[in-house]
């Protein structure tokens, strides 16, 4: 089943980190097991709202990532399900350790928030843009990993992960981004979804770089070309039927993220066909640097994660399979 | 034994290294059979070089990468005052240990949040691996510090189990405030040429030496092995 996905001339713009944020409201009238942690970031991650609704149920721990993570693992511990929110570099990269012994290993229902990923975060610069939690998360055995493209997307993400037994890494950005999904997308943890069928290649992507894709498939299209759009929203557990089948119906992928090339989703994408069908990849990423200060939408250019860096690697990738 | 006891007080030894320990007690109370001890840190036994839950039942959190314990038990002595539960929750620390940061900041939001159901205890033998602690990254004064993150300390002989036992009912009677038992300890204690001799901190002995030490403790081998393989 696909849904096709078709963007209307001017695309409404949410704040992922607010589905989070609504949806741990929803959770938490549903469960009295949920849990709310946040590290000095409030307001940020917007777990305000649930702080509001359920103040003897929001812990605030200070700027202390590293404890945080052990808090939320005793509490999962004793029966609780902590969510934690705090920005995705100190989420992933400062209490990466924990994650990995307390949490991951224990395999405790720990689930994590890590907002401001990307280099669409902006003006804070390079140490507030996480751009590795992909790879590293997904290296962690037991650990589950969501990229979330947009408002409604989180905030099925965040549903998702509180049903899931385990530990669940959800990343979302910083600023609005257009909501391409509507309340009535399907959402599935651990499957991807078709958003545009084509036959020529298949952009695969995730968080907003799926918008991303779906204006790339647009100039495409006037081009003659017809390119699959897949939102791969769950990283780990990765949906790899989905992914062999378009290797395998497409003959030609390019990935799309907004991360580090090494380790994250197109790393993610290749050792699956490599298996079973290899075919010309083309990765559309942050090209192993660290990003810098600037207004989001100029870095996004800058560091070549538009759609017309998607259409350029499109027409390379096709250049190979025809080869 | 039910490791699953919703009631249970919870005990995490944040010092996963300590296993020989860990596991003997286990065994000794009946979490499993004695005799699964003569398969530690090997391919097929259960019991890990490091405390690990997936793998020994009774074990509440895996552990063995240095100061992430006390967070933990921060979580579940929240989780108990959330449930108005009247479990107590213990953390078993090490002194070398207590030179991690995150120790700190556990230690910081446990005396904010006056976590009374909670009680961590140092094991405090002056050693880790490289030598003595004060001559590594000095401690000193580790009762002020603890005081100074407004916990309640009592300081004991971590030998003397009256006195030992004295101070869980203190710290269990003490309110509005979260209790460290700081426990003087030697490390080999009892053993004339392992006593406070950093270079044992991690070194098993040689059969001839473990003969020896447990001749000193008024034991034998013998008497051990038979005893674990009959377990």
């Amino acid at each position: 089943m696909s849904t096709t996905i078709t963007l209307p001339e001017k695309v409404e713009k949410k704040k992922t980190r607010e589905g989070f944020g609504r949806a741990l409201v929803a959770l938490g009238e549903q469960d009295p097991r949920i849990v709310v942690l946040v590290g000095d970031l409030t307001e940020s991650t917007m777990v305000s709202f649930f702080a509001e609704r359920f103040p003897e149920r929001f812990i605030e721990v200070g700027v202390a990532e590293q404890n945080m993570m052990g808090i939320a693992a005793g509490l999962a511990a004793a029966g609780k399900i902590p969510f934690l929110a705090t920005y995705g570099a100190f989420a992933s990269c400062r209490a990466a350790d924990q994650v990995r012994v307390t949490v991951a290993y224990t395999g405790l229902d720990v689930k994590i928030g890590g907002a401001h990923g990307g280099i669409s975060v902006g003006p804070d610069g390079a140490t507030h843009q996480a751009m590795e939690e992909i790879s590293i998360i997904r290296s962690i055995p037991n650990m589950s990993l969501i990229v979330p493209c947009d408002y409604e997307e989180t905030y099925k993400a965040t549903i998702a992960a509180a049903r899931h037994r385990g530990p669940v890494y959800i990343r979302f950005g910083r600023e609005d981004v257009p909501v391409v999904t509507a309340e009535e997308t399907p959402f599935t943890f651990g499957r991807g979804e078709v958003f545009a069928e084509g036959r020529d290649l298949t952009i695969i992507a995730c968080g907003v770089m799926v918008y991303e894709a779906l204006r790339a498939r647009e100039a495409l299209l006037e081009r003659g070309i017809e390119a699959r759009v897949v939102d791969l929203h769950t990283i780990k557990p990765l949906d790899r039927v989905l992914v062999e089948r378009c290797a395998w119906e497409t003959g030609a992928i390019v990935t799309a993220e907004e991360h580090q090339v090494n380790g994250g989703l197109g790393g993610a994408v290749a050792e699956a066909v490599v298996h079973t069908h290899p075919v010309p990849m083309e990765f559309v990423a942050v090209m192993d640097r660290f990003g810098q200060s600037g207004r989001p939408d100029e870095l996004m250019e800058a560091f070549g994660l538009k759609a017309h860096d998607i259409v350029a690697a499109a027409e390379r990738v096709l250049e190979r399979k025809t080869q | 034994c039910d490791p699953a006891w919703p009631q249970r007080d919870v005990w995490h030894f944040s010092i996963g290294h300590v296993t020989p320990v860990i596991y003997s007690l286990m065994a000794e109370r009946g979490y499993f059979p004695l005799a699964d001890l003569m398969r530690f840190r090997t391919f097929a036994g259960h019991l890990q070089g490091h405390p690990s839950h997936h793998d020994t039942p009774g074990i509440e959190v895996s552990s063995g990468s240095l100061g992430q314990g006390l967070s933990v038990c921060c979580g579940v002595a929240m989780a108990a005052r959330l449930d108005g539960s009247p479990r107590r929750v213990y953390c078993v620390m090490g002194d070398g240990e207590q030179q991690e940061g995150q120790i700190w900041e556990a230690a910081m939001f446990a005396g904010h949040r006056r976590l009374d159901n909670l009680c961590g205890i140092v094991d405090y033998n002056r050693k880790q691996i490289d030598g003595d602690v004060e001559d590594i990254c000095g401690i000193r004064p580790l009762a002020d510090k603890w005081r100074a993150f407004r916990w309640n300390v009592i300081e004991v002989d971590g030998h003397d189990i009256p006195q030992i036992l004295r101070a869980f009912a203190a710290a269990r009677a003490h309110r509005g405030a979260p209790s460290v038992i700081l426990a003087h300890t030697v490390m080999g204690e009892g053993v004339s040429f392992m006593a406070d001799d950093y270079r044992w901190h991690g070194k098993p002995p040689k059969p001839a030496e473990s003969e020896r030490a447990l001749a000193e403790l008024g034991t034998s081998f013998a008497e051990w092995s038979a005893r674990l393989l009959a377990g």
